[in-house]
């Protein structure tokens, strides 16, 4: 995979296929020569991510599409339709007080990943977008 | 994905659930069963034997967090064996560290329970 190559991956929005998703990261990170370690951070935040897709997502179709992009030493990650709109102020973390869908989710994949975004996708929902960055020892 | 899970006695007041296997989204209602079944049992201090985990999400994690909430009710604990450097680095940096005991193996964690 040369830093330019983009795959998509689109799996049924159910739990049972979130592992899919898992390891086609992982080879997909494993192709971007990133560490042992970062690989393991980037399968861990792409499976929260599809884990909280399934949570948050129910009525935005019946599958998770996903984009990997490799490109300036970095991989980025978008999900499509990760979230209705509605959920934007709760994944910023200005939702005020309450209980919060898969928060320890959304914490594992800020700690995990070097940067991490929502903007409103072309689906009339919610993209979340990711990237790690190689790190060069 | 699959996960394996096996149930024993430890001695009278402890049990032990090994896992072997990945605990996602799939796989850890198998485990919350396992957990609760033995809580229901009125089993209260649980040692979780994760040697043999290769991989923990968010769900998983919240399956632990669950059990200890239960248990410490009844003045119980769950202890957790874990050698993987990786699945340490989760516990790391959610802070559940400092909430469960973790041991490298089983007569530690036995120990910590006397």
């Amino acid at each position: 995979m040369t830093g330019s190559d983009s795959i998509e991956l689109a799996i049924p929005r159910r739990a049972e296929y979130v592992a899919v998703a898992r390891l086609s990261v992982a080879a997909i990170a494993g192709r971007l020569r990133f560490s042992i370690e970062d690989v393991e951070d980037v399968k861990l935040a792409v499976a929260e991510a599809c884990t909280g897709a399934i949570a948050r997502g129910s009525q935005l179709g019946g599958r998770i599409e996903l984009l990997f992009e490799g490109g300036d030493e970095a991989l980025h990650v978008r999900v499509v339709a990760f979230a209705p709109l509605s959920d934007l102020q709760e994944l910023r973390g200005d939702h005020g007080q309450g209980p919060r869908i898969g928060a320890l989710g959304s914490y594992l994949i800020r700690a995990l990943m070097d940067e991490v975004r929502y903007e409103k996708g072309s689906h009339g929902a919610l993209d979340l977008i990711m990237s790690k960055r190689q790190q060069f020892v | 994905m699959e996960i394996k899970i096996s149930i024993r006695k430890a001695n009278d007041a402890t049990s032990v659930i090994e896992l072997v296997g990945e605990i996602d989204v799939y796989t850890s209602p198998k485990v919350k069963d396992a957990v609760s079944g033995l809580i229901d049992s009125g089993i209260y201090n649980i040692i979780i034997d994760l040697a043999q985990v290769k991989y923990i999400d968010s769900t998983g994690l919240g399956v632990l967090i669950g059990g200890l909430k239960r248990v410490r009710e009844h003045g119980g604990s769950v202890h957790l064996i874990c050698n993987n450097p990786q699945i340490r680095k989760i516990f790391d940096i959610t802070g559940l560290v400092k909430i469960f005991g973790i041991f490298d193996t089983e007569e530690a964690a036995l120990r910590a329970l006397k």
